[in-house]
């Protein structure tokens, strides 16, 4: 390679490193939806020292006649949200899914999720390192999950 | 656009740039692999895994799914700074390996 295209590729190179990383991982994390517990499910997340914000809101109905259909809203004013997590501890695998945005991306998100028993529905939210929560309970009287 | 995938992205307020919301319903059984048919065996598991969002071509949101979104999934998510006219695609792929996709112009609301 001659030296001016390889200081040129270099420069490339570091100006990429350069972006702030908000990257998309584009391949399914197997461990954490196939962990069965909340704490495993989260420690699959990377998720630890959660701080409880009430800066997260999660919008749910408090009863729900029909778990299989439960629709959460889940919005953040965290400043710089990259993703929101949603579990249901008491559901057969706790994560339900998550959420990862881009820039031009909101941190919000509305879904329709299932419930197999009363539980609460937690949010968790990431920001840079650290890692906010808020949870809200569901009382489900029809099981939802087949 | 795809039939297993109805869009609507809506630019609120007047002006370019504020708020769009994207609201995306796909057709989709989301089987989790643990209910039974009449004859008592285990219908496979069948769910998205994975739903990529774009705007005009660049990524602005992933979301990855188990078996706890409904069936039929529904989502909805926001975008700033969308222009009328801007093109927002949703992507899906599941566990069989089946994709989806579907596109919608930004419109006003």
């Amino acid at each position: 390679m001659q030296r001016r295209k390889f200081i040129k590729a270099l420069f490339a190179v570091s100006a990429m490193a350069l972006v702030p990383i908000k990257a998309f991982a584009a391949m399914w994390n197997t461990p954490a939806f196939q962990a069965i517990k909340l704490q495993e499910a989260m420690a699959a997340l990377q998720i630890s020292n959660v701080t409880l914000s009430n800066d997260i809101q999660i919008i749910a109905p408090d009863k729900a006649e029909n778990g299989a259909v439960v629709q959460v809203e889940v919005s953040s004013r965290i400043p710089n949200t990259e993703s929101i997590a949603i579990f249901v501890e008491n559901n057969p695998t706790a994560l339900i899914a998550n959420f990862l945005f881009g820039d031009g991306a909101d941190g919000f998100v509305v879904t329709r999720i299932k419930m197999a028993e009363t539980s609460d529905v937690l949010a968790v939210i990431k920001s840079g390192n650290r890692y906010f929560s808020a949870k809200k309970r569901v009382e489900v009287l029809e099981n939802g999950c087949g | 656009m795809d039939e297993n995938m109805r869009m609507r992205a809506q630019l609120k307020g007047d002006v370019d740039g504020g708020l769009t919301e994207v609201k995306v319903l796909m057709t989709h059984p989301m089987e989790t692999g643990r209910r039974k048919n009449d004859v008592g065996d285990f219908i496979p598991a069948n769910f998205i895994q994975l739903v990529s969002a774009t705007i005009n071509g660049k990524q602005v949101l992933e979301a990855q799914w188990g078996t706890g979104i409904s069936k039929n999934p529904y989502l909805t998510f926001h975008l700033r700074g969308a222009k009328l006219g801007d093109i927002v695609q949703v992507s899906w792929s599941d566990n069989q390996g089946k994709k989806g996709v579907g596109e919608i112009v930004v419109s006003k609301a």
